[in-house]
């Protein structure tokens, strides 16, 4: 609704209030779906404790995305029309992610899903030249095609359910029913849907959409497709898989989890050693976090806790480093790394949370992506995929070899051709935010307060340990 | 009777792939549209009225006149040429399909299950592999679109396999056609047309590495 209004009303101090009501009410959402855990309502949207986690998660990162969206907004040339497409789409975004975190039943999370692709591609079309609208296109595409391979897979589903003699589709009852299921449709419709929601979470075969659209839209919709878009494809093979994990599946599905995990960690691998643009070396480095994840949820034991811990630090993590991403482009006006460098001299705050970025990004202590990629690495040794972990930890350090020559190059050599003229000023407080997030994984990772461990905890209880 | 139309629309599958022009395609799909929706007049017996109302409506109204107005005007629209140039000879692609029905023909004995009805699922199956033929064997954006529609018929047709046990599935597949097929035409209506001055798929190369 807000959305609507926001869409039709150019006036700019009135867009900026709707903006701000809207945090306002997200932040109310939050806690009180927090309160009501485990309700239902609506009777298709159960705020379960994995639920309750990322939409927390979604409440923080809108904040500075909404901060940010204004300081990119404002130093743009000021088209009303085209400022309130931004927020009402931003809006319509934020509002679908969260209704497909909260559903309950697998049709409704589908359909939010879809608003999610239609929003999202508003956000991307938002510079309006040539290369973003061919970015809007492909993503437009390839998430109308993995939609369509959702719904296959839920049609496939229902034909599962006939033999167990009950017509609801929720995950609950699946849950229940998971033993008695038709194994051979079963399976099928695990391979669509995980199939489909790899668009939406990055991983093989479907990544291809996301990197594009990452890299063309604005730094703050950028961050938001990738930190908390990736959330929602979590959530929605996170809850098939607790139905796989109930039923004799499990150990095929590991398998078929495991194989795409790998290969999307190889595919982030070669392609960061080869990228030039740094906004797509972000959005390579989402997926090979998507791989990591996704070899915690197979290893099983204490990788499905460290999983959910990698998601959510990850979404702070990487949301904070497009926003810094730009800032990095009002200075240089490119994204490429060959005209980027000497970030030092040009914005001091920028380039520490650059470099601290880098820590965190690529888990290193003390960021809390060190605990949770430790523990995830524990989980696999302990369930004897040696050859795995092996593999995945050569790949991870020539990514983080990758990732730290293109840092450093931005942060510590001269730069080339660079013109220092008219180079703009920035404020030093708009890296606030990021210092922000930055911190809270941290403090989240070093000391996490009880509410949070006892939330991770019920979020797995449905699989088997 | 049924199965009379769902054979008819595996023959239409068959001249699919021959078609030489843009507008015999946009004929194909709305002959489609009208085969839905015989189909879904009869098998769909068993659900309630208003519900029926509204599957009936959407298959003809949309699939039958809407969208084929539709890209109709975006071809004029765009002055895009009248062939679909295709990669592969015309006569390859009838016998690819071919192979494709009889593929799926075999893949549906050996799944054997009763409850389900194996023509539907031959039919199902077979369009949406002769979609997904389409779109990677044709030069043209829009060829791109139709392949889609293609296949979204083929999730119809599946959908109706078990839309009198679950009515709900299928009024989300027509969600589905609906939302994507709205979006993906207004994008090029609008957008494509005017930027990319000839609609070929090799004007999509720019975002590499």
């Amino acid at each position: 609704m807000i959305s609507g209004l926001l869409f039709f009303n150019r006036n700019r101090v009135l867009n900026y209030l709707l903006v701000i009501a809207f945090l306002v009410l997200q932040i109310v959402f939050t806690v009180y779906e927090y309160l009501h855990i485990h309700t239902t309502e609506l009777n298709y949207f159960t705020a379960d404790a994995l639920a309750v986690l990322l939409l927390a998660t979604l409440t923080v990162i809108s904040i500075p995305t909404m901060y940010h969206s204004y300081v990119y907004i404002k130093t743009k040339k000021d088209n009303p029309k085209h400022r309130a497409i931004y927020f009402s789409a931003m809006v319509a975004l934020l509002t679908a992610i969260s209704a497909a975190y909260l559903a309950n039943h697998i049709a409704v999370t589908w359909i939010f899903v879809e608003l999610t692709t239609l929003s999202a591609s508003a956000l991307i079309y938002h510079r309006r030249n040539n290369r973003s609208l061919e970015g809007t296109w492909k993503y437009v595409f390839v998430c109308a095609v993995s939609i369509t391979l959702i719904f296959i897979g839920i049609l496939f589903l229902s034909f599962t359910l006939q033999q167990a003699g009950t017509d609801d589709l929720s995950f609950a009852v699946l849950i229940k029913k998971a033993p008695q299921l038709n194994l051979f449709w079963l399976r099928l419709a695990f391979i669509f849907i995980f199939t489909g929601f790899t668009a939406k979470l990055g991983l093989v075969p479907m990544y291809t959409a996301g990197i594009d659209a990452k890299d063309k839209a604005p730094s703050p919709a950028g961050a938001i497709l990738s930190s908390v878009l990736m959330n929602m494809g979590f959530v929605g093979i996170f809850r098939m898989y607790t139905v796989m994990a109930n039923s004799p599946l499990h150990l095929w599905t590991n398998h078929v989890i495991l194989i795409a995990a790998i290969l999307s960690i190889f595919v982030a691998t070669v392609y960061m050693t080869k990228v030039k643009n740094i906004k797509r070396m972000f959005a390579y480095s989402s997926i090979e976090h998507m791989g990591i994840v996704m070899l915690g949820l197979v290893a099983g034991g204490i990788g499905y806790y460290a999983a959910i811990l990698h998601i959510i630090f990850h979404a702070f993590i990487k949301s904070s480093l497009f926003f810094q991403m730009g800032q990095i482009y009002r200075i240089y006006k490119s994204k490429s790394i060959y005209d980027v460098g000497n970030y030092f001299k040009y914005n001091l705050t920028g380039a520490i949370v650059m470099l601290l970025g880098f820590f965190s990004a690529t888990a290193m202590p003390p960021s809390g992506l060190f605990i949770s990629e430790f523990l995830i690495f524990r989980s696999l040794f302990e369930a004897n995929y040696l050859w795995v972990l092996i593999i995945v930890m050569l790949l991870l350090t020539m990514i983080i070899w990758a990732f730290g020559k293109n840092i450093f190059k931005l942060l510590f050599s001269p730069a080339v051709d660079f013109k220092e003229n008219d180079v703009e000023r920035i404020n030093p407080a708009e890296s606030l935010s990021q210092f922000i997030l930055l911190a809270l994984v941290v403090y989240l990772g070093l000391n996490p307060p009880l509410e949070f461990v006892t939330l991770i905890q019920e979020a797995i209880k449905n699989l088997p340990h | 009777m049924a199965n009379v139309l769902l054979i008819i629309f595996t023959i239409s599958l068959l001249y699919l792939g021959i078609a030489h022009r843009l507008l015999t395609y946009i004929k194909i799909l709305a002959f489609q549209g009208v085969l839905l929706f015989g189909i879904a007049f009869i098998e769909l017996i068993q659900i309630n009225i208003a519900n029926l109302t509204f599957v009936l409506l959407e298959t003809v109204v949309f699939k039958a006149i809407v969208i084929p107005y539709f890209l109709n005007y975006v071809i004029k629209r765009n002055r895009i040429t009248r062939d679909s140039e295709p990669f592969l000879p015309n006569f390859i692609s009838l016998i690819i399909i071919t192979l494709i029905i009889i593929a799926t023909f075999i893949l549906s004995n050996a799944i054997a299950d009763d409850r389900i009805s194996k023509i539907y699922f031959v039919v199902a199956l077979s369009t949406l592999f002769t979609g997904l033929y389409i779109i990677v064997t044709r030069h043209k954006i829009i060829t791109h679109v139709m392949g889609y529609l293609v296949i979204e018929n083929g999730v119809f047709i599946l959908s109706l396999a078990v839309g009198n046990e679950m009515p709900m599935l299928v009024n989300l597949g027509i969600m589905l056609d609906i939302f994507a097929s709205v979006f993906l035409l207004g994008i090029f209506v609008n957008r494509i047309g005017d930027v990319l001055k000839d609609v070929d798929v090799d004007q999509l190369k720019n975002l590499k590495d």
